[in-house]
């Protein structure tokens, strides 16, 4: 039993690993690729180290395991994050077809205020936020 | 090879490592052509991830649980990369 358990977990996690492949290569800008490899891997590597788990079967290999995947449900969107923050700041282009970009409006909300705004900006975050 | 039949664990094992070892090459291609400097970071970091899981992988196939312990160590230290990356970037955007 365990062993259909852990070779269909690996399978799994290998095609989701595959997709986080596809999606970096073919999506077209980069955070869609950012998420492409953040979700997918990050599924994927759970479901491969989960299939190493139920392989072994021991406490040891088990607290392992989870240690990483653990580590892994933190650390991937904060690196994901970090990435596409800096990224965004340096002005990497959006794709094209692109229809919402709230971040740009809102740092230009917040840039230049009252005077340089026209009538379809959005107002400015201190109207929308009351502290 | 004497044996004329794969186990299901050894057949499940070499699908997963043929479609990790494909995602890593179309990563690879991703991390060469990559038009920006975060692409190629985006890319670096999935290469990790990536061979945490081949390392998971292998581990079944030799049926060693050792090998468990360099998939830590690698996914400490891609995440430290790609902090470190991330830093790095954040950097240069505002200095241009």
């Amino acid at each position: 039993m365990s062993e259909q358990v852990s070779a269909a977990l690996l399978l799994i996690g290998a095609f989701f690993m595959l997709l986080a492949g596809l999606g970096v290569l073919r999506l077209p800008d980069l955070f869609m690729r950012l998420q492409a490899a953040t979700k997918a891997s990050t599924l994927g590597v759970g479901c491969m180290l989960l299939a190493a788990a139920v392989h072994f079967q021991g406490l040891a290999v088990t607290t392992r395991t989870t240690l990483v995947i653990a580590f892994f449900c933190v650390t991937a969107p904060v690196g994901a994050h970090m990435i596409a923050r800096a990224a965004y700041a340096a002005g990497v282009p959006l794709w094209e077809g692109t229809i919402v970009d709230e971040l740009r409006e809102r740092r230009r909300a917040s840039r230049d205020p009252a005077p340089g705004r026209t009538a379809d900006s959005p107002p400015p975050v201190e109207d929308r936020e009351p502290a | 090879m004497s044996q004329s039949l794969l186990t299901m664990t050894e057949t499940a094992v070499r699908l997963a490592l043929a479609m990790v070892g494909l995602a890593l090459f179309l990563t690879f291609v991703r991390l060469v052509r990559g038009p920006t400097l975060p692409d190629r970071v985006v890319a670096l970091d999935l290469m990790g991830v990536l061979a945490v899981g081949m390392i998971a992988a292998y581990a079944v196939a030799t049926n060693q649980p050792v090998l468990l312990d360099p998939a830590t160590v690698l996914a400490l230290v891609g995440f430290l990369g790609t902090v470190a990356f991330a830093g790095y970037l954040e950097r240069r955007g505002r200095d241009e």
